[in-house]
């Protein structure tokens, strides 16, 4: 079968990369401006998309068609919010870059 | 060694996320942190599309295109209706992660034992159990926020809720106890698994009915969160370490959004977090008997008008009625007449977190910018032409001597005392008796007072 699949990790050292992430992601995500609260959000959500990895992973691999068909509307779902998450974000944030450019030309 | 330069791969793209998340912390880089997560998210999908075992390509290639397909449209809603689509996108995401762990879970059973570990069982259902709960929870959410009509608005509360959903969480703990016990899948166990996946979704039900509208902010909090956990145990399912990183940065982000949110509605984080959200609001909205005072219009205006500080807090009903254009003209009316005004924004006003900092921005008012640095003059105000005009405006007394004598700073408006009439006189003479105190009790610690010195520097430059 195509399951040849990478070395596996034990699961205390899993355990370990997702604490010392959780960490980071604590310890960036309380500087972020309470402005950008939204736009954050947005963005994790895309982020959080990141699912589309082991939808690739199902959806393409030799498995049997009803398994690869679950993979490939994961992959849809997970695809869909990475792209509206990224656009939105960059939409939002366009509107907070249009004023302070405005402001700099225009000083008036 | 393919496999070496996909981890690599993953590496890289662990710390875009991680720059990406990093450099939302201001406006002025919060773009580039957009343009870090799409390169981040490139080079993940293209690393796993590069791997030897993916052999079938047309599937993926179409649902990528679907997913631009669905995905663009959504991106371009209104921004009153981020918060839907947010709890929309968290739904898909949950949705991804749960198909992800069901089709794990029938591949595991039609294989055997054979590439199974017993532990990956319980990763699997843990897995299931989010992804699920995160996309029915969210769906409702969005739909509440949508104000569909066969949604109920108001939080749903029966007797005895928290035993059934107790009951239900035990019934579902041994059916995964069951379908994950044993090393070698049984089909007695098999059968069991659409149970474990449909109580899964009705968790997710049960845990948003009993939310009122008002509470969403938190809720579309926790979900990101619940949403980033699905990944978490996905990635725990797949033996993959950016899964969990990404994931985790995302869990930990909707953790301290909920936790803000908590802390500006007075509410514990332990109440929320264990869905106790509709009895808690029922409690407070008891306790708590604030009188307020409505005012009419003329009131309101007349109020305003002998104001010498005036704070404006916008709710989300200022971005619904459209009224953004209609407070910067009351703003520039206020500034016009030498009134201090304010904006005040409360982090949970919207309906998601931070909504009420992005909304006002289609509106031109000068909202952010008094956030930000303190500089509450908007550029194209007449106040802000020059110096001395303003000060001839105000009566105000030379830079030199107010700095010399500073509570002179309001002082003697003869222009005006003769202009007005003597109900005028009677009201403006309590405030400029006001302003002299304060002035007077600030002159021996002017360094404190740092944000009247810097509008009249800023002015000063200016002129």
């Amino acid at each position: 079968m195509g399951a040849h699949e990478v070395p596996a990790i034990d699961l205390p050292s899993m355990l370990f990369v997702f604490m010392l992430s959780t960490f980071i992601g604590i310890g960036v995500i309380r500087r972020v401006s309470r402005l950008l609260h939204t736009p954050l959000m947005s963005l994790t959500n895309a982020i959080s998309a990141i699912a589309v990895v082991g939808a690739i992973l199902v959806t393409g691999a030799d498995y049997p068609t009803h398994i690869r068909f679950l993979g490939a509307v994961a992959l849809f779902a997970s695809m869909t919010n990475i792209v509206s998450g990224f656009l939105i974000t960059n939409r939002m944030l366009k509107m907070f870059k249009t004023r302070d450019a405005g402001g700099k030309a225009a000083p008036k | 060694m393919i496999h070496t330069l996909v981890q690599l791969a993953y590496i890289v793209a662990t710390a875009l996320f991680i720059f990406s998340l990093h450099w939302m912390s201001d406006p002025k880089t919060a773009r580039n942190g957009v343009y870090a997560g799409v390169g981040g998210m490139m080079i993940a999908v293209l690393a796993t599309w590069a791997q030897p075992e993916i052999v079938h390509h047309a599937w993926i290639v179409i649902a990528i295109v679907l997913g631009f397909v669905v995905g663009v449209p959504l991106s371009q809603v209104s921004l009153t209706a981020v918060p839907q689509r947010t709890a929309l996108s968290h739904a898909f995401g949950g949705a991804a992660a749960g198909l992800v762990g069901t089709a794990k879970y029938y591949l595991w059973l039609s294989e055997g034992p054979r590439t199974s570990r017993p532990s990956a069982w319980s990763r699997s259902s843990l897995e299931i159990v989010l992804g699920y709960l995160t996309f029915t929870g969210s769906l409702l959410a969005a739909g509440k926020l949508q104000e569909l009509k066969w949604i109920p608005q108001r939080p749903v509360t029966y007797p005895g809720q928290n035993f059934v959903n107790l009951a239900l969480a035990r019934w579902w703990r041994s059916a995964s106890a069951r379908t994950s016990c044993c090393t070698r899948p049984a089909p007695a166990s098999a059968s069991l698994f659409p149970v474990v996946s449909v109580l899964s979704l009705i968790f997710g039900v049960l845990l948003i009915i009993p939310i009122g509208g008002a509470d969403m902010p938190t809720v579309i909090s926790i979900l990101n969160s619940y949403a980033g956990l699905s990944a978490v145990a996905m990635g725990f399912v797949l033996d993959n370490k950016l899964l969990i990183t990404a994931g985790a940065l995302d869990g930990s982000s909707g953790l301290i959004l909920s936790i803000i949110m908590c802390r500006a509605m007075n509410r514990s984080f332990t109440n929320v977090l264990f869905g106790a959200f509709g009895q808690v609001q029922a409690t407070t909205a008891k306790g708590e008997e604030k009188t307020y005072k409505a005012e009419t219009v003329e009131g309101a205006a007349q109020i305003l008008e002998q104001a010498s500080l005036v704070v404006i807090i916008p709710g989300y009903g200022m971005a619904v009625a459209q009224a953004q254009h209609k407070v910067r003209e009351v703003y520039d009316a206020l500034r016009h007449k030498g009134i201090t005004v304010k904006f005040a924004i409360h982090p949970v006003a919207g309906r998601m977190p931070g909504h009420m900092n992005v909304l006002p921005r289609r509106g031109r008012d000068p909202v952010h910018r008094s956030r930000r640095d303190g500089r509450d003059q908007p550029r194209h105000a007449p106040v802000r032409r020059r110096a001395r005009d303003r000060r001839q405006r105000r009566r105000e007394p030379r830079r030199r001597d107010r700095q010399e004598q500073p509570h002179l700073r309001h002082a003697h408006h003869p222009g005006r005392q003769g202009a007005h009439g003597l109900r005028d006189q009677a009201l403006e003479e309590p405030r400029l008796r006001r302003h002299r105190q304060r002035a007077l009790l600030r002159r021996p610690a002017r360094g404190c007072c740092s944000g009247t010195r810097r509008r009249w520097s800023a002015s000063s430059r200016s002129s």
